[in-house]
């Protein structure tokens, strides 16, 4: 995060990354919040229920039974024409993965906090990123979070991305288990009114109908809207490259309401699509996404202070992608650590990693890239793993052989 | 609660909201079930689906048959979908962003989508007590797949995964009761209903979108293909079901059980009661079990229809 000078008088309070979510959640006019609980993700709903039981909302709060259930009533309200949320984790994200692409396809924009925490089996509830990477590819804008103030942020500038009429696809976000969800941390809040303004009501666009002409985009009586239709080899894929073009429109919306957004909070997560840290004339560099992050930054000051020029480079928008940003802040880069919080099972490694591999193949130069995977089911990551990893980074580009190019780190022996 | 009677007549004068055009087969009673229970629908109404026969054939993009908002999300969460609309309009009212008149809530779901992969999603809809009408059409197998056995399917019938074999003859488990498990959750309306009884279907359709709170109808939907007869005979179908008292007609209303219809007049003369072999003879389904080397599962499935129907007469206080 970097501060610039504050707008808008904010208070500072002690919250844990769950009580900044649903604290922005009270903030936003949300219409409807489904809840089921599952750990690490439970506090969101445990608070959000305290405000509806107190008066504080007057939002429809359904405690469902299920995560499958969860997602499906959003799509229900969401169909109606509310602004809805829910929030989950691990086998609660896999259990909804069906309905998780049906929102997307129902150009529905329902806003998700995901606690990232490991799948099962074997059963475990600390953090890793196989959950919310397991939904990558549903159409879904994906942003990982660094801490509990950035999940405050990002809760509050994804209903205006979503809900843009150039875009209309749910958002999910993501806080590290434990790591965010449950360290607490002072968070700057914005007072009531000022979230209220940022965010409005939910406007419904319109859409043309034959025989019928305009009408909202949302369930009403006798407006013949048929949303989930039967749709075959004659009009499935027309209507999936309406996705891919609102995805590709996503990028300068992501930036616009981040941009917004820092004007009035003063707080600006880089171009809200990549955060770079001392990239420019950096000959190594860490990739990675999530709490990291800010251990990443420690360790490249650390090795700079040795005179090894390191700087950290986090996605923050994991879909859309920002191929093009890497590989501009790459450029002149010699080495690149990635760091993929989740296992690669069968591929050339991690989510992350192939995504950059990709990413910079069609560069002019390349820096050589290694793959590190770590914290697997909640292993702590420390600033003297990641000086490790540096110091291997230095072998590598001494060496200029990035062999072996997969690397399991804070594996026991 | 009005006592509301339809009239033919006017209904008939009235366009449907489920329009002409579908690619249902023919024959098929599930189009039957959703038009009469549209007319009987008291006001402005959206509509959710499980996916399934109905659903498909309705809503081929481009085109559809619904006259009004309608929505299908996926196979086993209808009742999940219903709750957040529901809910989630009361707030929309609340806060002027639609009309303040009431809205009636429908779902639309077969025997997969209820009895089976949607029974979660419905009993926690049950249970959460939102006001909405789901309307079961019970053609008693996966007939969207091709006629695979599901907890509707009843004891004996044929279906594609439930061959009639030389060793196994049909499939071996009764239905499960799917109108009890509403009842056990105690909300405001159950009832059977058949489309052969199509007063009786209606006037249940309009308690069931009158009364606050969920309201559960299941209708038997009679389906040529799977049920193997010709599609002409559907409606015939339907009243053997109910005239042999394979699916008898009742409701549960305010803690109370009655029979209605052509089952109320069985009960009150058991002369009217017919074989429940007359159903099973007019379907190809159960043909095997025609040969003497099955009559004993024949005699098991009277017996088991007499017992339920025994176990009704008792709880309607007619026994």
């Amino acid at each position: 995060m970097t501060a610039i000078t504050k707008k808008v008088e904010q208070k500072l309070l002690g919250l844990n990354g769950d009580e900044a979510v649903a604290r922005a959640i009270k903030q936003c006019n949300v219409d409807f919040v489904a809840a089921f609980p599952i750990t690490p993700q439970t506090i969101i709903v445990e608070r959000f229920s305290e405000y509806v039981a107190n008066g504080e909302v007057d939002t429809a709060f359904v405690c469902v039974e299920s995560e499958h259930s969860a997602l499906s009533a959003c799509v229900g309200a969401a169909a109606v024409g509310a602004r809805a949320f829910t929030a989950t984790a691990s086998q609660g994200l896999a259990l909804m993965h069906e309905i998780v692409y049906i929102a997307s396809s129902l150009r529905l924009p329902i806003v998700m906090a995901i606690v990232n925490r490991a799948l099962s089996g074997p059963i475990n509830i600390h953090c890793d990123h196989h959950d919310s990477m397991a939904e990558r590819d549903a159409c879904w804008i994906q942003f990982y979070c660094e801490d509990a103030q950035e999940a405050y942020d990002t809760t509050i500038q994804a209903f205006r991305i979503a809900e843009h009429p150039d875009i209309l696809l749910p958002v999910m976000y993501m806080m590290d288990a434990f790591l965010i969800s449950h360290t607490m941390q002072n968070v700057w809040v914005l007072p009531d009114e000022v979230v209220k303004e940022f965010v409005g009501y939910r406007k419904i666009p319109e859409v043309e109908i034959p025989f019928y002409g305009k009408v909202p985009f949302a369930m009403r009586p006798n407006v013949p809207l048929t949303l989930g239709p039967l749709d075959l080899f004659d009009y499935y894929y027309e209507h999936k490259m309406q996705q891919q073009a609102a995805m590709e429109r996503a990028p300068d919306i992501i930036k616009k309401v981040h941009d917004e957004y820092a004007e009035i909070s003063g707080r600006r997560y880089g171009d809200g699509m990549i955060v770079p840290y001392k990239v420019e004339d950096a000959d190594i560099v860490l990739m990675c996404i999530g709490s990291t992050a800010g251990t990443a930054r420690v360790a490249a000051d650390l090795a700079r202070q040795e005179g090894v020029k390191v700087g950290v480079l986090r996605i923050r928008s994991y879909r859309p992608f920002p191929a093009h940003q890497v590989r501009e802040l790459l450029k002149g880069v010699k080495v690149v650590g990635v760091l993929d919080r989740c296992g690669p099972y069968g591929a050339i490694g991690g989510p992350l990693y192939v995504e950059t591999c990709a990413t910079l193949y069609h560069a002019k130069e390349r820096p050589l890239l290694v793959d590190f995977i770590y914290g697997l089911g909640g292993r702590d990551m420390s600033v003297q793993d990641l000086r490790g990893i540096i110091a291997e980074l230095v072998d590598v580009m001494r060496t200029e052989s990035p062999e072996p190019t997969l690397r399991f780190r804070g594996v026991r022996e | 609660m009005s006592a509301w009677t339809p009239n033919p007549k006017e209904l008939a004068k009235t366009p449907s909201l489920l329009t002409p055009g579908h690619r249902l087969c023919p024959g098929c009673a599930a189009s039957v079930i959703g038009r009469l229970v549209l007319y009987a629908c008291p006001g402005p109404i959206l509509i959710a689906h499980a996916t399934g026969c109905f659903e498909v054939a309705t809503t081929i993009f481009p085109y559809t048959c619904w006259r009004t908002s309608w929505i299908h999300n996926a196979f086993e969460n209808a009742a999940a979908t219903v709750s957040g609309m529901v809910e989630a309009w009361k707030v929309l009212q609340k806060r002027g962003a639609v009309p303040s008149e009431r809205v009636y809530f429908l779902v639309f779901g077969g025997d997969g989508g209820t009895y089976d992969i949607g029974i979660q999603a419905l009993s926690g809809a049950f249970e959460r007590g939102h006001d909405f009408l789901y309307v079961l059409y019970d053609n008693e197998a996966y007939m969207n797949t091709g006629i695979q056995r599901s907890g509707g399917t009843p004891k004996g019938a044929w279906t594609t995964t439930t061959p009639a074999g030389r060793v196994i003859p049909g499939k071996p488990q009764w239905k499960k009761p799917i109108a009890d498990i509403a009842v056990a959750h105690r909300i405001p309306y159950v009832a059977t209903a058949s489309p052969a009884y199509w007063m009786d279907l209606m006037r249940k359709a309009r308690k069931g979108f009158e009364v606050e709170g969920p309201a559960f109808i299941h209708a038997i939907s009679p389906c040529p293909r799977g049920w193997r007869y010709p599609p002409e005979k559907t409606i015939e179908v339907a009243r053997l079901a109910v005239d042999t008292c394979f699916f008898p007609l009742w409701e549960y209303e305010n803690g109370e059980w009655r029979l209605t219809d052509r089952s109320l007049a069985i009960a009150k003369n058991p002369d009217l009661k017919k074989p429940v072999i007359e159903y099973l003879k007019i379907q190809g389904r159960f043909r095997h079990l025609l040969k003497p080397e099955n009559k004993h599962i024949v005699d098991a499935m009277q017996q088991t229809v007499d017992a339920i129907w025994e176990d009704l007469l008792k709880r309607c206080g007619l026994a």
